[in-house]
């Protein structure tokens, strides 16, 4: 390729780029996405996924590196993204639900704000829950039979994501007791698997990559999902697992769970916040429109990449990946809770587990 | 029969995949990059594997294998440089090794040392790989039948070995576990979220002190601070000694111990939830038990660097059992692992109970590149070993302000937060006072390790002990008394019976000399008034949040009570007895040319510095300023070798995505990479 033919394919991909995106350059810049958890969570698999893609579609193609700013369960790197106003386009921030639960609790630790972020992208998961398979034997769509049984559950914490299932199990009018303090909902299936814990709960990837094989050998009974949000917000049936009922069918099934009232409400906001719209990337405060836009623009090249339903199925799995206008929504939806609601879980766990958020 | 008949085909292509020059070469790039990670104390596999991450998505998944896996294979084996030569702990697999390798390097037997240890490691590898290869088919129900009451049994087990640990005076051992442990609880509890000796305001407390400080600071602060006094180097008379050859043959003479501490080290790695950290330990106190002639641990006893040696290279090996057959990693290297298995190709290898059935080919796989791993490795280590082992012959003034800088930068990356830099100057302050007063710092250390299992499993057993129980009494018994528990209940009270009446031979500070009888008392009473504090500060966590406050209590109250019987013993003994032991009276550290406090100066220097400029301003001036008055050397060396530093850290910092500590500079003035 000679210099002349060099420059002039140089000057027509200017061209081509030039219109919309030349506001924003950031070649030869780094990016840093900054994951406020270890190395070995779910959140750096996430973001690790995306990055790559995302340097792909970024004008200039910059270098997207992810940070890892671990500790009091994630609250600090969150405090620490609330001081950031850097807003060029070099920094982005990942949040999930643990990051979610403490800031509508009320955690004293929280010194930062969602409504202050601009949110570019969201995607969520879903969860399914699973029974011993002699007590699976009595499910039959309703938790009718399942009253009088004493269920044992090993939960990483009353506060995290376990708010879910736990209050989901507790409307049904199950009696389960919660081992807490591990590390993973990886050891809470091996506790499962090892019959200590008779009654146990996988966000959808990790379902389908080990306990579906405990269903299909009969060593465990799905029980149900806790569904999806369609698009007016009403629970519908997990499309990643169109042939197991949702919560809220068993609930409407069982005597005394009701799908109405501050209980529901509770469950719903709270499953919201963890499910749905359980992962979402972040501009600082403050971030232009332009900037913004860009980042819009390529996550949702992203998304439309041909291949991207295939290789992401591992990471979003049969989810909305929210970009944009979605995101802003995903991002309302998962960060307000009515007062109400937010009290009567509080209370719900201080009375029933002794836990008090300050 | 039938196992054998899908396991041999799967074998066979396994080979057939590892065995393409592509795929080597991309394992020994793999095996060259963790060693240039490796050999630095404090960063191990993770940082090397999140650097690899990025070029993993889509790539052909036996290369990318081969790469991660080389990486990963090689940590155990090059972070023992840094724990023989320069009694830095690299990572938690290489804890026990310092004990007896630092030591050896000191008596000016570093190559003999590192050989046998790499010798070790290469053997341990392959077995653990051997081993793997027929167990790994049927591994599945016997992962499953270590549950929490078995777990718990283990940890106490590895606890169990304080006893051979404890030094002259048992009681000084014990009370040094129970600090340890106690120190261990800090933080926010797992289970009920209660904060103990922590508070909201105070964040960096809550999430508890990390392994990497505390090991560094028990175990390289005092020795490098103890070194700079005397102001020599690590080698006493400066000469390598025995060379390479003497480390192998050392090898074959101990090949028996090697195979038994490889079989510990698989056996407790498959089982997930307890992490290498025990291993080690356990190797280590069988290599003790299995001594006839125990008056050399702690002093240079070569069978002291075999046993953990061979354990943790296994270890790896049987850490891939959870990681690929249960999608459970067993370590944070594993986690990275996994995630990037998924990233892999087309994303179809899916880690889980499924690997075995679809994918036994990649899992071989796995599991002999990991064995081939170790044998580039260990190759690559020991050609370069005779060159590094010369470290040990250089003036120490000369090193010392580069250990300083390299163990500041390692704490740092464990949090990135300042107060790693200080949490590691407190626990380092600590492990001086323990190493002065002839307290164990090995013990402190495995109770430190050990109190997050240890009051997570019995907290756990107990509740899913008393469900059971509500079911019926025969239940409950036969869920904590499995025959697995028996026969590890029976094997810890032989190893705690053997390991005190062994213990009083073992002394791992050496051989320390009584003084006066002032400072242990005053020292004793320090440890006294924080045991207090934490008991107290544990009694009040409210009742219904038992789980939080049971262990700090229990431990707590063994702890006060040994010290309690340790002060009644100063009171009535008399100054010349071997509960005084003080290196301050006399020996190397008393009869060193420098100070301690004016020696620890230097690096509450560095770390004010860093408070003020920002760590790479305040390293470039603690650099010349160090090496100006301390060392006296003339201006051209000085500069040379702080350039040299400055250039090290930002190229290691800048390769793996680090920042440095910001500093009060940093909040004022935007400054570029790597100043900022």
């Amino acid at each position: 390729m000679t210099i002349k033919t060099l420059a002039a394919s140089a000057a027509a991909i200017a061209l081509m780029t030039g219109p919309t995106l030349a506001e924003v350059d950031l070649s030869g810049k780094t990016v840093e996405w900054v994951i406020p958890f270890s190395e070995t969570g779910g959140s750096a698999k996430w973001a690790n996924f995306f990055a790559p893609l995302l340097s792909k579609e970024l004008p200039g193609n910059p270098t997207v590196v992810v940070k890892f700013m671990p500790g009091a369960g994630s609250t600090k790197g969150a405090n620490w993204f609330q001081e950031q106003e850097d807003g060029d386009g070099t920094l982005l921030f990942g949040t999930s639900g643990s990051t979610q639960f403490p800031y509508l609790l009320d955690d004293p630790r929280v010194r930062y704000e969602y409504a202050d972020w601009v949110p570019v992208m969201a995607s969520g998961t879903g969860g399914v829950a699973y029974l011993n398979p002699t007590d699976g034997a009595k499910f039959d769509g309703s938790a009718n039979n399942l009253k009088d049984i004493d269920f044992i559950f090993g939960s990483q914490g009353a506060t995290r994501l376990d708010i879910v299932p736990l209050l989901a199990w507790k409307m049904l009018g199950m009696n389960v007791e919660p081992v807490f303090g591990i590390k993973g909902r990886g050891d809470g299936r091996l506790m499962f698997e090892r019959g200590e814990a008779t009654i146990d709960y996988q966000t959808s990837s990790s379902y389908i990559g080990a306990s579906a094989d405990l269903v299909e050998q009969g060593k465990a009974v799905a029980m149900m999902t806790w569904g999806a949000l369609d698009e007016d917000g009403n629970i519908v049936r997990d499309p990643t697992f169109p042939d197991i009922p949702t919560f809220k069918e068993v609930c409407e099934a069982t005597e005394g769970c009701e799908t109405s009232g501050e209980a529901w409400d509770s469950w719903k906001a709270f499953f919201i916040a963890g499910f749905p719209s359980q992962k979402i990337a972040f501009l600082p405060k403050g971030t232009s429109q332009e900037v913004t836009d860009t980042y819009v623009a390529a996550f949702e090249a992203v998304r439309s990449h041909p291949d991207f339903a295939k290789i992401s199925k591992n990471e979003v799995g049969q989810y909305p990946m929210f970009v944009g206008a979605g995101a802003a929504k995903a991002t309302k939806e998962a960060t307000t809770v009515s007062d109400g609601a937010k009290a009567y879980v509080i209370n719900w766990l201080k009375e029933a587990y002794g836990v008090t958020i300050n | 029969m039938e196992l054998f008949a899908t396991a041999l085909p799967a074998l066979a292509d396994a080979w057939a995949l590892i065995l393409q020059p592509v795929v080597l070469g991309y394992l020994v790039l793999g095996v060259v990059m963790g060693l240039a990670v490796g050999v630095f104390p404090g960063l191990g596999g993770i940082a090397g594997l999140s650097l690899l991450l990025p070029f993993m998505f889509g790539m052909e998944p036996v290369y990318g294998l081969a790469l991660m896996i080389g990486m990963v294979a090689v940590v155990p084996t090059s972070d023992t440089f840094s724990s023989v030569l320069m009694g830095i702990p690299g990572s938690s697999a290489s804890q026990a090794t310092v004990l007896d390798g630092f030591p050896l390097a000191r008596k000016g037997q570093a190559a003999r040392a590192l050989s046998a240890a790499f010798t070790a490691s290469l053997f341990g590898g392959l077995v653990g790989a051997c081993f793997l290869t027929l167990f790994i088919v049927v591994a599945r129900p016997l992962v499953l039948a270590f549950g929490l009451p078995e777990m718990l049994m283990i940890s106490i087990l590895g606890l169990s070995m304080v006893a051979v640990l404890a030094g002259r005076v048992a009681l000084k051992g014990l009370a040094a576990a129970g600090l340890g442990m106690l120190i261990g609880t800090i933080g926010v509890a797992d289970a009920g979220g209660s904060l103990r000796m922590a508070s909201y305001d105070f964040p960096y407390l809550m999430d508890g002190f990390q392994l990497v400080i505390v090991g560094l600071g028990i175990f390289a602060v005092p020795e490098i601070v103890s070194l700079l006094r005397q102001d020599r180097s690590i080698s006493k008379d400066a000469s390598l000694g025995a060379g390479w050859m003497d480390g192998v043959r050392d090898w074959i003479d101990n090949k028996w111990l090697s195979v038994r501490c490889s079989l510990i080290g698989v056996l407790v790695g498959v089982i997930p939830g307890l992490g290498g950290s025990v291993v080690d330990w356990i190797a280590y106190g069988h290599a003790v038990q299995t001594t006839k002639d125990k008056s050399n641990f702690g002093k240079g006893e070569i069978r002291g660097v075999i046993g953990p040696e061979s354990s943790n290279n296994a270890k790896e090996g049987g850490g891939l059992v959870p990681t690929l057959l249960f999608g459970i990693p067993g370590s944070g290297s594993m986690a990275i692992f996994i995630g990037a298995i998924a990233l892999l190709g087309s994303g179809d290898i899916e880690v889980g109970p499924s690997m075995l059935r679809d994918n036994l080919d990649i899992t071989y796989s796995i599991v002999w590149l990991l064995a081939l791993a170790n044998v580039v490795g260990t190759l690559l280590c020991i050609g370069i070993s005779g060159g590094i082992a010369r470290l040990t012959t250089i003036r120490f003034t000369y090193l010392a302000p580069f250990l300083f800088m390299l163990i500041s930068f390692a704490a740092f990356q464990s949090g990135q937060n300042f107060e790693d830099i200080l949490a590691l100057f407190a626990i380092g302050l600590i492990g001086i006072f323990l190493r002065r007063f002839d307290w164990s710092r090995p013990a402190f250390l495995i109770g430190f390790v050990l109190s997050d299992p240890v009051e997570k499993f019995s907290n756990q057993a107990y509740q899913i002990a008393s469900f059971r129980f509500r079911q019926s009494f025969e239940e409950g018994l036969s869920y904590i008394f499995s025959p697995i528990v028996i026969v590890l209940l029976v094997v810890t009270v032989v190893s705690v019976v053997m390991g005190l009446r062994q213990a009083k031979t073992i002394m791992a500070e050496g051989d320390v000399q009584s003084g006066s009888k002032r400072a242990p008392v005053v020292f004793l009473l320090v440890i006294t008034a924080y045991v207090v504090t934490a008991l107290i500060n544990a009694s009040l966590i409210p009742n219904f949040n038992m789980t939080d406050k049971i262990v700090p209590l229990v431990i707590g109250g063994v702890t006060l009570a040994a010290l309690l019987v340790l002060l009644m013993q100063m009171i009535l003994r008399n100054e010349n007895d071997a509960i005084f032991s003080d290196k301050e009276s006399a020996g190397e550290d008393a009869d060193a040319p420098y100070g301690l406090w004016s020696t620890l100066a230097w690096f509450v220097g560095l770390i004010a510095a860093t408070y003020v400029l920002g760590f790479i301003l305040a390293l470039f001036g603690f650099l010349v300023t160090f090496l100006r008055v301390r060392a006296q050397a003339p201006w051209p060396k000085t500069l040379i070798l702080t350039a040299c530093g400055i250039a090290l850290m930002c190229v290691m910092a800048g390769s793996l995505n680090r920042d440095f500590p910001p500093g009060l500079l940093q909040d004022a003035v935007d400054l570029p990479w790597p100043l900022k």
